[in-house]
Formats: structure tokens, sequence, C-alpha cells
């Protein structure tokens, strides 16, 4: 038997739009900050460090990537719960304690950690390749040194930055873990339903409907990677 | 001049944004107190040994290496077969087929995991020890096919040929020049494996049954706030587990083969 019924109860139902909104929302969020995190620290390593220190960067940006998610996750419980560092680190400077943990904040920040040795990589790969030539050519023209960094360098490393976004976007939109261990009440992902359709519900049908939802939009967004360059910057 | 002092502070900050979780774990391993916070009130080596006498964690320990080490087992054989096909041969399909090989590590863990629980289910096979393993094949064997196939792209085929000149059977220049040549990717592509199957809580949860892998452990008892101190221990000695491999695999492949990013596990 075929039919479209469960499509229609994912549109129909208010409370699974909400959910969806929730997980693209931060998704987006997460990939803005990462992009703004990871910039100056790839154009630092790319175009300021000496060769030494710019391959010490590097593997400094991939440990972590390679250190166990969990662990990762873990130890954001551990900062930002009431009696973590956060608050011991807020207090010693006088200010008052930042109830965060357990929040739709305490997700951002923690998705944001996570995914950004994702972002910086191809960011970095990218402005490597700017040849100091166009630099020196923006210069002898007059432009100043930001002038330079915004007409030059800026449209040369967006793919690269692209690159970085489609695995901070994606990674966040198909995460489960995160929501159920630093998420509050009302912090359900995508998929944290499909996850439950599964394993509680045992409703297969609806999880599988479900989990169309974000490769659907996965879609959509590498087309326009595309168009934008990423995939030769990945 | 501002710019670069600007850039310099950026950069260490984020190192300290990206070193300061992790320090922090080994430090709560060594918490006197089994209340997790900070600062903590001393050190000891308790938790060590307490988490070690913890039956529950050898047992989750020990399906954790056996999965582990048959997984990466399996994706040697797979992975590197499959590499040298699609670097040796053209035939029909070879395009598809090498997509097709690097979708897992693409497609979200909830996705391939769900997928493998719907084909279980079907088959009328029950969950245990062995769905765990094709589980985590799936995405040891794209990292084993990746290295190998990088490598098989970079040697000359002219030592091959040279060999052949100079009269060496398939077999024989198999092992005396390309076997040697790639080794290290092999071996680079065994270490990635192992470290991700390790690692790997998403695949696992939809095909492991009621057996824990160490992952599942530690995720249970952070979920229910339960045996931190022992989650700390553990955590810690993932975190060894699983980045001491990585550290060799990029020393064997001159760091090539660690910017393979692992979406989606």
């Amino acid at each position: 038997m075929w039919n479209t019924e469960n499509f229609q109860r994912l549109i129909e139902e208010p409370a699974y739009r909400s959910i969806i909104g929730r997980t693209v929302f931060m998704a987006v969020l997460v990939t803005v900050t990462d992009a703004v995190l990871a910039f100056p620290f790839a154009y630092f390593m790319a175009r300021v460090a000496s060769r030494r220190v710019q391959t010490l960067l590097f593997a400094a940006v991939l440990l972590p990537l390679w250190a166990s998610y969990l662990a990762r996750v873990y130890a954001w419980i551990l900062i930002l719960n009431h009696n973590g560092l956060l608050n011991w680190s807020l207090q010693s400077i006088g200010l008052p304690p930042a109830e965060i943990g357990y929040t739709n904040v305490a997700m951002w920040i923690v998705f944001s950690y996570i995914w950004l040795p994702f972002m910086i990589i191809p960011t970095y790969a990218a402005l490597e390749r700017v040849p100091e030539s166009l630099l020196e050519a923006a210069a002898d023209l007059g432009a100043r040194r930001w002038r330079a960094v915004r007409d030059v360098v800026l449209p040369l490393a967006l793919p690269g930055v692209v690159a970085g976004s489609i695995f901070t976007f994606s990674l966040t939109l198909g995460d489960y873990i995160t929501p159920i261990l630093v998420g509050g009440a009302g912090s359900s992902f995508i998929g944290n339903v499909i996850y439950s359709n599964v394993g509680i519900a045992n409703n297969i049908p609806f999880a599988a409907a479900l989990a169309i939802v974000p490769v659907a939009i996965m879609a959509v967004y590498l087309l326009i990677a595309q168009r934008l360059g990423a995939f030769e910057a990945l | 001049m501002w710019t670069r002092v600007f850039l310099r502070i950026w950069a260490a900050l984020i190192l300290v944004f990206l070193f300061t979780p992790i320090v922090l774990i080994f430090v709560y391993a060594f918490n006197t107190s089994n209340i997790q916070s900070w600062p903590i009130p001393g050190f000891t080596l308790d938790w060590f040994e307490r988490t070690w006498e913890d039956a529950e964690v050898r047992r989750a320990l020990s399906l954790s290496l056996q999965a582990g080490l048959t997984a990466t087992a399996l994706a040697l054989v797979l992975g590197s077969c499959a590499a040298f096909a699609v670097h040796r041969m053209t035939w029909f399909g070879r395009e598809v087929v090498s997509l097709l090989f690097v979708l897992p590590l693409a497609l979200p863990g909830i996705v391939t995991g769900i997928s493998l629980n719907a084909f279980f289910a079907f088959g009328g096979i029950p969950l245990s020890t062995w769905t765990i393993v094709v589980g985590h094949t799936t995405f040891c064997m794209v990292v084993v096919y990746n290295n190998v196939v990088a490598r098989l792209r970079r040697t000359q085929g002219s030592l091959i040929e040279a060999a052949m000149d100079l009269g060496a059977n398939g077999f024989r220049v198999f092992r005396d020049i390309t076997l040697p040549l790639i080794s290290t990717s092999i071996v680079a592509g065994a270490m990635l494996a192992f470290a991700l199957s390790f690692d790997e809580v998403i695949v696992t949860t939809f095909t492991a049954g009621a057996q824990n892998t160490l992952p599942l452990w530690i995720f249970g008892a952070i979920r229910l706030g339960q045996r931190l101190p022992e989650v700390n221990v553990v955590v810690s000695f993932v975190i060894l587990v699983t980045i001491i491999p990585v550290l060799i695999a990029a020393r064997l492949t001159g760091g090539g083969a660690t910017r393979v990013p692992a979406a989606g596990v």
C-alpha cells in the first residue's frame, strides 16, 4: 500500500513544523557563528603565521575533530552547569552567574564548538590559494588593506566558507545527540523525532518520511553551494 | 600593525576555546569529589581503579574492541579491494560505484542507522555483535578506500611497467612493488577506521540491540547523570584511544589521511 499520509501528517501538524523550523534555524545560526569565528583564525593561519606555526595550527585544529564527539559534548555539560567553569570564571571577575545549562543557548554553543574545525579547514585552504600578487596589484591601484580584503580576498575565499558551511549546516541538521544531552525541555530536533519513532513508537514509515526532510533540505543546499563554487574548494 | 595584533589575539582565543573543554575532562578524571563542580577540591587516582573494576564498563570495552577490530579487518579487505578495482580497471558504472562508496560518510548517521535497522528487521535478523560490525564496516570501509585510492593515484605506473619488463608476473609485481608502495596508506586507513568505530554512537544505537559499546555506555550515563566520576575516566580513555591512531595515521601519510572529513559519523 502506497500513500502520502505520513507526509500530510508532517505538513499539517504544527508541532512538526515548529520542530523543523527550530532545527533549520539552529543550523543557520551555527553556520553563521562558525563562519565569523573561523574567518579571522583562518586568515591568520594562511597569511600571517610562519610556515612552522601554520603546520602546528593545522594539527591543533584537526586534533579536537578526532577527539570523541561525546567527550566534547560532555565537556560542555561540565562547563555550563551551575557550578561549572563558566560560572566560576564569571564570578571571579565579579559578574552574576549565567544559567544557560540545558537551554537552546547551550545547544548553540556546543554545536558551534564541535563543528568549528570543519569551517576552519576549507576557509584556510581557500585563503591560502589567494595569490599575493593580487593583493599587491590592489595596493598598487591605491586600495587600502581593508579595501583589498573586502574586494579581493573575501570573494575569492567565499567558496571555501561555503564548503565549510556544508558541513556545519548538514551536521547540525542531522544531529539528535546534542539536543538530548545539552538541550532542555522543548529543544527537540528533526533527528530526535526520527529517533523516537524508530526506537519507542516503532513507526518506521513515519520516521522515513521525516528523514526525507533533512535529505531534501541538503539537496537544495548542495545545489546552491555548487553554484557558488564550493565543490572545487572541498 | 593593529590588524596583526587583533588576528594574533583572535587565533589565541580560538585555540583556548578549542582545547579548554578537552583538557578539562582530563582534570575532572582526577577529581576527589563525586560532584562535578569547578574548581575540583583535590586530585586522586581512585576513579581509575573503580572504573577498571566496573564489570559493565569492562563488558562495554570488550564489545567496543571486538566490534572495532572486526569492522576494521573487514573494511581493510573490502576497502582496499574496491580501491584496486576502481583504480586499475575501467568498467561500466565505475563512477557511480565510486560515488556510492563515499556516500555513507556524507549521509547523516541517523539515515544509515534507520536504513540498517529497517533492513535487519525486514530480514528477520536479530540485533547482535555482528549487526554492529556490519554497521561500522559501512563507514570504516570508506576511510580505507579513500586512503588507498589517493595513494594509488599518486604511485607511478612506470614502476609496475619496469617490473613487468624485467619479467615479474602479476603476483610478484603486487608483492614486491605495489604492496610496499601502498602499505602505509593501508595501515593509516585501518587506524582511522578503528578510531571512527571506537567512538561511534549513532549507527551503533540502531544496530546494537540490548548490548552496550563504550560510547553507548557513556551516552546512557551522561543522559541519566549517573556515575559521572567513571564517565570522566572512560571519556579520557576514549579520547586517547581515538587520538593516538589518528596521530600515527597522520605520520604515515604526511597529514593527508586525516584531512578526510568525518562527516556524519
